[in-house]
């Protein structure tokens, strides 16, 4: 289990974040957020505010972005909830980073499916361009977790890199996505194996072939 | 009405009951650590886990499950024991086995159930987690490897207290209780939180590492520290008070305790008055109780005497000082230390008329100068509670920070005479409208003012259901003021007229807010049991006792009456008030008709009827007409909620208290 842990409140982390506001496009969005709900009910908009509080803080700093002290005390001022019930969330939900992380945040899944079809090797992988586990790369590139199942066992093994899978993974595969995302380049999301569109069957379906060409009932043979 | 079956035996509930009260009705009993009968359901612990017929094939948590008619519900069959004894193993495999260290044992809710309904072992053989500690403040004590979430602290500060500051960080197995980056928890009522946790992750600080439960002695008492008569059970162990808790008393303070009530109790052991003293030469001297004696008698008042009641005395103590003074030939009484001169002809009128528990169900209440939350904060969170319910609250004062919302109107007295629109409608639209007036607004008018608007509104009144309804209260802050009133401890100009009748001798009881400087020509006789202003200006001190070392009669603002045991003996030379004032007519050669505390009770129930009979007093319905205008701006008499009586100056745990939650000076945490 990941450890995760606030970032500790210093008097550096206020300067830094203490005057956190909306830029113009996002508090327009924030209002058109908090508008979604009943009146009375804004306090339903903070997980969409934290994510965009955290988007925005990422296009500041050229990363994933992440949810310093400050800026959960401003998204609960602005919401009029209590703080704590905003740290809460924020802790809760594995997708809000409450740690500086660096600009790809790669989120390898090691659980028994993609362990099954080699996610020990895209670990290894990783491992090899200097990536350690919970740790950001000195660099500021490569944020590194294993994570639990993502839910793409069909294409496994795959990895999470910011808002993208990668899926169907070799460490080639792995290898070229990383390249890409280091010069720059947006890799095609979802499978990486060029014989795949999505999560189709690889190859002649194996399963329920009789109903390639037909409607055909099965459950007399059952 | 559902009928339900538990075990077999038929009964019926009343609507809305949980299968888990319905199992309490039929005599179950049920483990339970999350299920609170004040807080929100919150489901999270699955100790109470029953069978119920018809539903899924599975134990089901009878906390959160509605008792549906015709359901047949078994609390002791095979599946039931195994589902108790499988939480239990859950719940103890992160619980460490320190409870030989832990101030919890003895009275955890946890060791208890897991002897009750345990597997006695585990089969879990992995490490258990740590939880770093959590700092939450003066008064907690955290050891939060110990916590099992069940989250009543949390729902407690939510709900109860109204100060959201403590919350659950993290997720599944690194789920952490803590408050606000570990800010202390900063409102009146925070320990409460030490009685609901069921095990030992929040303990009592200033109670660490004192004494096991069951070395204590628990007396029934009633608390001082404000006006409130929370009911409380003093534990001690030889002579010393190790601390109080809260008692259930529905009508009063529920189960909730106020931090200064739950916590001065360790001032009692500091700056005590345990020997007689006298002024020699401008100087207090220790003295032998018939020199003191023979010193005041000598002075030979007659009837210039007089009596001021201090703020923590019971009725005995009052009552015995009557006695003498009226003895004596005089009638001047007063409890009124600071100088209030409101009316005290109609005792309705200064009473808290709705009761607590009837402030809930008020619809419009307007508070006039009284900071709730420190003058009485078992009220604070009765208010919360009527606002819940859609009560609209209007105050008259400065701004103080509420846990109810509420809407200020004015921080000017002479607001009264002219409301604003919104209010005059709420309160024309109200079916049960309520005032509250407070200490700050009394005795310059407010009293009078309030009560004509009072006329206006027509807060005296039958409810559609037929109930008598009276919407008019004032919120005392001393324990002794309607104990007092009812005594007669009342001038008609207040203590302005004792100190112009200029007594030879002023008895002092425990009066320690009175400004001496006008009593130069008398002499001071101090009979109370701190070293505070009161004594500081005394010519003669006498020790008395403090209200855990005296049985007596309180009557609360409410004008309930409430008798308080003796949990311990005064200190040193230390004697019980009423003792000391039989003595002091000895001295000056007079009988006051009462030679033992049972005689003393039976004169003064004699006089004063409804102080013999616990429960509300009856002060009738009729408000007086009130009348005058009353303007000036509000300023609240207590300044700093923790260092309210001399007890509580006394206390290092309040002290501590008073710096670093008010005034924000920062404690580094001892290492442990």
């Amino acid at each position: 289990m990941a450890d995760r842990y606030i970032e500790p409140d210093t008097p550096e982390l206020r300067a830094r974040w203490g005057n956190f506001a909306w830029t113009e496009a996002n508090a327009a969005k924030a209002k058109e957020i908090v508008a979604r709900y009943p009146e009375g009910r804004q306090r339903s908009a903070v997980m969409p505010l934290l994510d965009l509080a955290q988007r925005q803080i990422g296009a500041e700093l050229n990363t994933q972005g992440w949810l310093p002290i400050p800026v959960m005390e401003y998204v609960a001022t602005y919401l009029d909830m209590p703080v704590i019930r905003v740290v809460e969330v924020a802790t809760f939900y594995t997708m809000y980073n409450i740690a500086p992380i660096g600009r790809f945040h790669v989120q390898v899944c090691g659980t028994t499916p993609c362990m099954l079809r080699g996610s020990d090797d895209i670990i290894a992988t990783c491992k090899a361009r200097g990536m350690k586990k919970g740790h950001t790369t000195a660099d500021g590139m490569w944020s590194f977790t294993e994570v639990e199942c993502m839910g793409n066992c069909a294409s496994a093994p795959m990895v999470q890199i910011n808002d993208d899978n990668y899926e169907d993974l070799t460490p080639e595969r792995m290898n070229a996505v990383l390249d890409a995302l280091a010069r720059g380049e947006t890799p095609k999301a979802g499978t990486q194996d060029p014989a795949r569109h999505t999560v189709e069957p690889v190859g002649e379906p194996t399963n329920l072939v009789a109903m390639m060409t037909q409607n055909h009932d099965y459950r007399s043979e059952w | 009405m559902p009928k339900v079956k538990v075990d077999g035996v038929e009964i019926e509930v009343p609507a809305g009951a949980t299968v888990l009260q319905a199992a309490e009705l039929a005599g179950k009993e049920i483990p339970r650590f999350c299920y609170h009968e004040r807080l929100s359901i919150a489901g999270n612990c699955r100790m109470c886990l029953v069978e119920v017929k018809p539903g899924p094939p599975k134990p089901q948590a009878s906390c959160a499950l509605p008792a549906a008619d015709g359901q047949e519900i078994r609390t002791d069959s095979e599946m039931v024991k195994k589902a108790r004894e499988g939480v239990m193993e859950f719940l103890l495999i992160n619980h460490p086995l320190d409870c030989p260290i832990c101030d919890q044992g003895g009275e955890c809710d946890l060791q208890d159930q897991s002897v009750a309904y345990g597997r006695g072992g585990s089969r879990y053989h992995e490490n258990k987690r740590a939880v770093t500690e959590k700092y939450m403040g003066p008064l907690i004590k955290t050891q939060m490897t110990r916590c099992i979430h069940c989250t009543r602290c949390v729902r407690f500060s939510e709900e109860i207290a109204g100060v959201d500051e403590i919350g659950a960080l993290y997720r599944g197995e690194s789920m952490q209780i803590t408050t606000y980056l570990e800010h202390a928890a900063k409102h009146e009522m925070s320990a409460n939180v030490i009685d609901l946790c069921p095990v030992g992750a929040l303990t009592s600080r200033p109670y660490a590492f004192e004494a096991r439960p069951w070395e204590l002695k628990k007396t029934l008492g009633i608390d001082v520290s404000d006006a409130t008569g929370s009911n409380i059970r003093i534990d001690a162990r030889g002579r010393e008070v190790l601390r109080v808790l809260p008692r259930n008393n529905d009508d009063v303070n529920e189960e909730w305790l106020s931090d200064k009530a739950r916590f001065q109790v360790d001032g009692l052991v500091k700056r005590r008055l345990d020997k007689p003293y006298l002024r020699r030469d401008g100087k207090l001297a220790p003295a032998s109780w018939n020199e003191a004696f023979a010193a005041v008698a000598t002075l030979n008042p007659g009837a210039s005497i007089a009596a001021v009641a201090g703020d923590m005395v019971d009725c005995e103590t009052m009552f015995a000082a009557k006695a003498l003074v009226g003895t004596l030939g005089s009638t001047l009484l007063e409890g009124r230390q600071t100088g209030m001169d409101y009316d005290t002809s109609s005792l309705a009128g200064v009473n808290f008329n709705t009761t607590f528990a009837g402030i809930e169900t008020a619809d419009v209440i307007l508070i006039v100068g009284s900071n709730v939350r420190w003058e009485a904060p078992v009220v604070n969170v009765r208010l919360r509670k009527a606002v819940k319910r859609g009560a609209k609250v209007f105050l008259v004062g400065p701004e103080w920070e509420t846990t109810f919302g509420g809407e200020f109107l004015s921080e000017d007295l002479s607001v009264l005479g002219s409301l604003p629109q919104q209010v005059t409608e709420a309160f024309g639209a109200a079916k049960r409208p309520a005032m509250i007036v407070g200490g700050a607004a009394l005795g310059r008018g407010g009293l009078e003012a309030a009560l004509s608007l009072a006329g206006q509104f027509n807060l005296v009144r039958n409810l559609e259901d037929g109930s008598a309804w009276n919407g008019f209260n004032v919120l005392h802050m001393a324990a002794s003021r309607m104990g007092g009133l009812m005594l007669g401890y009342a001038q008609k100009g207040g203590i302005a007229d004792i100190a112009a009748a200029k007594p030879k001798v002023l008895l002092s009881l425990g009066a320690d807010e009175v400004d001496y400087t006008r009593f130069a020509d008398s002499m001071i006789v101090y009979i109370g049991h701190h070293g505070d202003k009161g004594a500081h200006a005394a010519d003669v001190i006498l020790p008395a006792s403090a209200y855990t070392e005296k049985a007596g009669t309180y009557v609360n603002t409410e004008g309930r009456v409430q008798f308080s045991d003796k949990a311990v003996f005064a200190p040193g030379d230390a004697r019980e008030d009423w003792t000391i004032l039989r003595a002091l007519a000895d001295a000056f050669g007079v009988s006051v008709g009462f030679d033992s505390f049972d005689q003393l009770r039976a004169a003064m129930v004699a006089q004063v009827p409804a102080l013999g009979v616990e429960g509300l007093a009856d002060y009738g319905t009729a408000l007086p007409s009130g009348g005058l205008s009353a303007s000036g701006a509000i300023a609240y008499p207590i300044k700093d909620f923790y260092m309210t009586n001399p007890i509580a100056r006394a206390s290092a745990t309040m002290q501590r208290c008073s710096a670093e939650l008010l005034h924000g000076e920062e404690f580094a945490e001892a290492a442990e």
